[in-house]
């Protein structure tokens, strides 16, 4: 079974059952549902068996897969994982079959609403498996076409403005990523990940590719200040494009740092780390109070994402600054792994609080935190699973949004004690702001008789709400199978960055 | 002239023939029976197709023909046998539109024919006597072409500007080839560039001759300063006739530009590279800016074709094989994905009345899904969305920029890029995000259907498997 090519298998099966499914939406409508469950339920099992399969102890990559694609430029139809990847595509093929759970119900188009997310998680795993840059680039543009028809047709009011600045922001990120592939390209004679990994880059151009790289995922993650199309695109989205954006599309921002930015420009990350750190401080604090002032549940989260997404930026420049006052490595990986673990667990949660404002707004139509008051009379088990989702996001031990959080405010104390202490805020903040909605939406007097009418969770939301559950807590208590399956990676890559490519 | 000669015009002979052929029996074929004229017309293009195909010139082959004023070689052959598929393809987009809107008459059928010869001996030309014969007859055909509705005021205004604008353009191209055969002492493209090479000619006169050239061709592609002509024409020519403008003539502007500043003008590549320069960032900003501005689909797709051409004009200034394959790549690509972005214009055109407006789009996701999703493969594609083809073609007319060291260019190429993406996202949005005022389905032709499945599903398939085509463009420069 391990010789299959699982990797292709998991980014094909999805999009070419995709093509399936919108076909069968004219011919037998009530296929469509069981057929994308099904085809989702395929792909999470693939993906345990790539973790079956998967050697901790090593840094190499593993499942790979190499054919020609375009020979006259050596582009290569390369794929492969290593333990930063794993993660995020385990990641991806859960929230795959959570979201058409979730999205049972959708009644204007559910085959073309199935067959986008199905395309989209195909192109998802490809950017997380890809190690050819022209591969990742198509990949990771590509996926702007699904998420743009998923916004634009199933959101809000306001959502063509919303799509439109989401496609254009994202677009115009990632041209400058593709100067730069084209123009080490040029140099090195290669696309390879890998190869351009070890390929020697003077200072002054490590900087500019930098620059280029950092653009493309700033506005990916998002950072501080091309962070503005995200709270529109939350808000307007639907339910699951708003869980698909927070908790996988936005890792593809963290991805690409760790797996370009790091290793391709060590040189320029560390002279520039300053800048990272910066923006990720300002999106911690300063977001963070924004989040404070929302009315809109939807705005809240996506803000309080932000701020949350500023500890996995964080967490990943550390280490230069840790190597400069230590004087050792050793140290310098904790940061890393701090990020990737708050990419999973802010996957999960995330996820699971968009999901319950998506229960809240099936029932009410409204997003608004003055819409609602004593949902908890009327909704108790709801309210006992939303309250776990916005305690573990404001960083409850015990829940996973502790793990990751913890972990880079520990290296940051390494590093520096203000940015330890600029992002200890975030403890405050993001207690305060969830929390107050937790105050504001479920407890209290029941305030009006729209809540007091509300009906408490069906079947299916049941089954969503407690597999993230027990994912948030299961990691919050036992993170040591997800941190075992990074480690090797993640030494190997500090070993890397530590390194200087300038010749 | 000997028969080994006239087998290598095999193709362009067969062509003329059969135009003939067509001219007169048209004659003779009654009104109801028309669809005989078109037949035969689509079956001179697959059988020249395969007369060009069997023979194709090996990578690196080059066979000089007539007193060197002909050439056959991979670069013309490959290109040669893509005019034929797409105007194959035009016919059958035109036809239906022909009918509706009581022009389908033989007349179209020849002048394409003539347009087609035209654009093989620009392709085929290694003089640049034969290069301009060539394009005359485009030109002419296409004037023509563009009057074909002759009770259409709009059409006749822009035959007329076409011709006005297109006879000063040719009349520089003529003065810049007089004065650098002043300089060199030839018309032939091989001897001029050996005198170049060898230092021979007058400097001075040179670059004026160049200019005109530059002029010439970039009027030709529609590169702005000299693109005036494009969204008029565009605008006001029936739709199959700019179905028709907006594919195959591009592939003869490319011929025309790699023909003479390549095969003849290398020598004065850094004089020529500067213009182009200039040529394509001004192409590309406005090109791209103004289409924004218009709520006429077909102006829309001019403005998007003068941003296109700049595209294309990076692979070209690059001076290198890899360069120019990357246009030759992009010119194609371009060819086919503007092909299918009109063929749905014209499938949207009912009762006499062109649907040229962007409103006419709205809602078609729910009233034809499938050719709503075929259009919006190719306006990804137009706006270089990977995986779709177009990115490919942008790609590598941008690595040709920056491997020739205009970083600035390739910077402004990828921002212009995004600035485009908008209105290409503003139709997709018509499609698929607005409601239909009419809830019906648009009917169409089964060929008609077919052709635009292949020609969409081609934008995809040509993106994912783009390996092939682009060995295919390499080897043409050898």
């Amino acid at each position: 079974m391990l010789d299959w090519p699982l990797l292709s298998l998991l980014i094909w099966i999805p999009i070419a059952a995709a093509f399936g499914v919108a076909a069968l939406g004219v011919r037998a409508p009530k296929l469509v549902r069981p057929v994308a469950l099904i085809v989702a339920l395929i792909s999470f099992v693939l993906s345990l068996v790539l973790y079956a399969g998967f050697d901790v102890t090593t840094s190499a990559m593993q499942f790979q897969e190499k054919t020609v694609w375009i020979g006259a430029f050596d582009v290569n139809y390369h794929l492969g994982i290593d333990g930063l990847s794993l993660p995020l595509i385990l990641l991806t093929t859960l929230i795959g079959v959570l979201i058409i759970v979730a999205g049972w119900r959708i009644e204007n188009q559910p085959h073309l609403y199935l067959a986008a997310f199905l395309v989209l998680q195909g192109l998802m795993v490809g950017v997380f498996s890809a190690l050819d840059a022209l591969l990742f680039y198509v990949f990771f543009e590509a996926m702007l076409v699904p998420m743009f028809l998923i916004i634009g047709i199933w959101g809000g009011p306001n959502r063509i403005y919303a799509t439109i600045k989401f496609f254009l922001f994202t677009f115009f990120g990632s041209v400058f990523m593709l100067i730069a592939l084209i123009w080490m390209y040029l140099q090195s004679g290669t696309f390879a990940i890998l190869e351009l990994h070890d390929f020697p880059i003077a200072l002054s151009a490590q900087i500019w590719i930098f620059l280029a790289f950092l653009i493309a995922f700033a506005v990916k993650v998002p950072m501080w200040p091309v962070h503005t199309w995200l709270p529109d695109a939350h808000v307007e989205a639907p339910t699951g494009g708003s869980v698909v954006l927070a908790a996988v599309m936005l890792k593809i921002g963290g991805y690409g740092l760790v797996r370009f930015s790091l290793p391709i420009t060590p040189d320029a990350a560390a002279a520039l780390d300053w800048l990272v750190i910066g923006l990720s401080l300002v999106a911690i604090a300063y977001i963070g109070f924004v989040a404070l002032a929302q009315s809109d549940m939807k705005k809240l989260i996506a803000y309080s994402s932000i701020s949350h997404m500023g500890f996995v930026t964080l967490g990943l420049f550390l280490a230069f600054a840790i190597a400069r006052n230590t004087g050792e490595t050793t140290g310098a990986g904790l940061g890393i792994t701090g990020a990737m673990v708050q990419m999973i667990s802010h996957g999960f949660i995330s996820g699971a609080m968009f999901l319950a404002v998506g229960v809240l707004y099936d029932r009410m139509h409204s997003r608004e935190i003055g819409a609602y008051g004593g949902v908890a009379n009327t909704m108790p088990w709801f309210a006992m699973f939303a309250v776990l989702f916005f305690m573990a996001n404001s960083g409850l031990p015990g829940t996973s949004g502790f793990v990751g959080e913890f972990m880079v405010i520990l290296a940051a104390f390494h590093a520096n004690f203000w940015f330890a202490f600029v992002a200890g805020t975030t403890l405050i903040l993001g207690a305060a702001y969830s929390l107050w909605l937790v105050k504001r939406v479920f407890y209290g007097e029941v305030a009006n008789e729209g809540v007091g009418k509300l009906k408490d969770l069906g079947r299916r939301e049941w089954l969503v709400l407690t597999v993230l559950a027990v994912l948030v807590i299961g990691v919050g208590v036992w993170p040591y199978p997800l941190i075992e399956m990074m480690e090797a990676s993640v030494t190997n890559l500090v070993e890397h960055i530590m390194q200087s490519k300038v010749e | 002239m000997t028969i080994s000669e006239l087998q290598l015009a095999l193709p362009e002979i067969f062509v003329l023939t059969m135009a003939c052929v067509i001219l007169l029996a048209d004659l003779f074929i009654a009104e109801e029976r028309r669809g005989l004229t078109h037949t035969l017309a689509v079956g001179t293009l697959i059988f020249a197709a395969i007369l060009t195909g069997r023979l194709m010139m090996a990578p690196g082959e080059v066979v000089h023909a007539f007193a060197d004023t002909f050439v056959r070689d991979r670069f013309g052959d490959v290109l040669k046998v893509f005019s034929y598929i797409i105007l194959a393809g035009v016919y059958v987009y035109a036809k239906y539109y022909l009918r509706q809107f009581k022009l389908f008459k033989g007349e179209f059928y020849t002048l394409t024919l003539f347009a087609l010869i035209g654009v093989m001996v620009m392709i085929s030309a290694s003089s640049m006597l034969t290069l301009y014969l060539g394009l005359e007859l485009l030109a002419l055909s296409t004037y023509a072409l563009i009057a074909l509705n002759r009770d259409s005021l709009p059409g006749s205004e822009a035959a007329m500007k076409y011709f006005i604008l297109g006879s000063l353009a040719s009349g520089m191209l003529l003065y810049g080839m007089s004065l650098i055969f002043g300089a060199t002492g030839s018309l032939q493209l091989g001897e001029i560039s050996a005198s170049l090479g060898s230092g021979i000619g007058d400097d001075m006169l040179l670059t004026f001759g160049l200019v005109f050239v530059v002029i010439g061709i970039a009027f030709k592609l529609g590169a702005v300063p000299f693109h005036m002509w494009v969204p008029d024409v565009y605008h006001g020519a029936p739709l199959a006739i700019t179905l028709f403008i907006a594919s195959v003539p591009k592939l003869a502007g490319l011929a025309l530009a790699i023909r003479l500043l390549d095969n003849g003008l290398i020598g004065l590549h850094d004089d020529w590279q500067a213009m182009l320069a200039v040529l394509a960032a001004l192409s590309l900003i406005i090109g791209n800016v103004v289409a924004i501005a218009q709520t006429n689909i077909k102006r829309m797709l001019a403005y998007s074709t003068i941003a296109h051409m700049g595209f294309m004009l990076l692979g070209i200034l690059a001076g290198t094989p890899e360069g120019y394959a990357a246009a030759m790549f992009y010119t194609i690509v371009y060819a086919i994905m503007s092909a299918g972005a009109f063929a749905v214009i014209i499938m949207l055109s009912h009762n006499g009345v062109e649907a040229d407006q962007l409103d006419h789009f709205k809602g078609l996701a729910r009233r034809n899904p499938w050719h709503a999703f075929l259009m919006m493969m190719i306006l990804f594609s137009l706006a270089g969305i990977p995986v779709f083809v177009g990115f490919f073609a942008k790609w590598q007319v941008i690595a040709a920029a920056l491997s020739a060291g205009f970083t600035g260019l390739a910077v402004l190429a990828v921002i212009t890029a995004v600035i485009g993406a908008f209105y290409y996202l503003r139709v997709v949005k018509l499609m698929y995000f607005d409601e239909p005022d009419v809830p019906e389905r648009v009917p169409a032709p089964v060929d008609f259907r077919a052709v635009l499945t292949v020609n969409g599903v081609a934008v995809l398939g040509l993106g994912i498997f783009s390996g092939g085509l682009i060995s295919l463009c390499v080897s043409a420069f050898v």
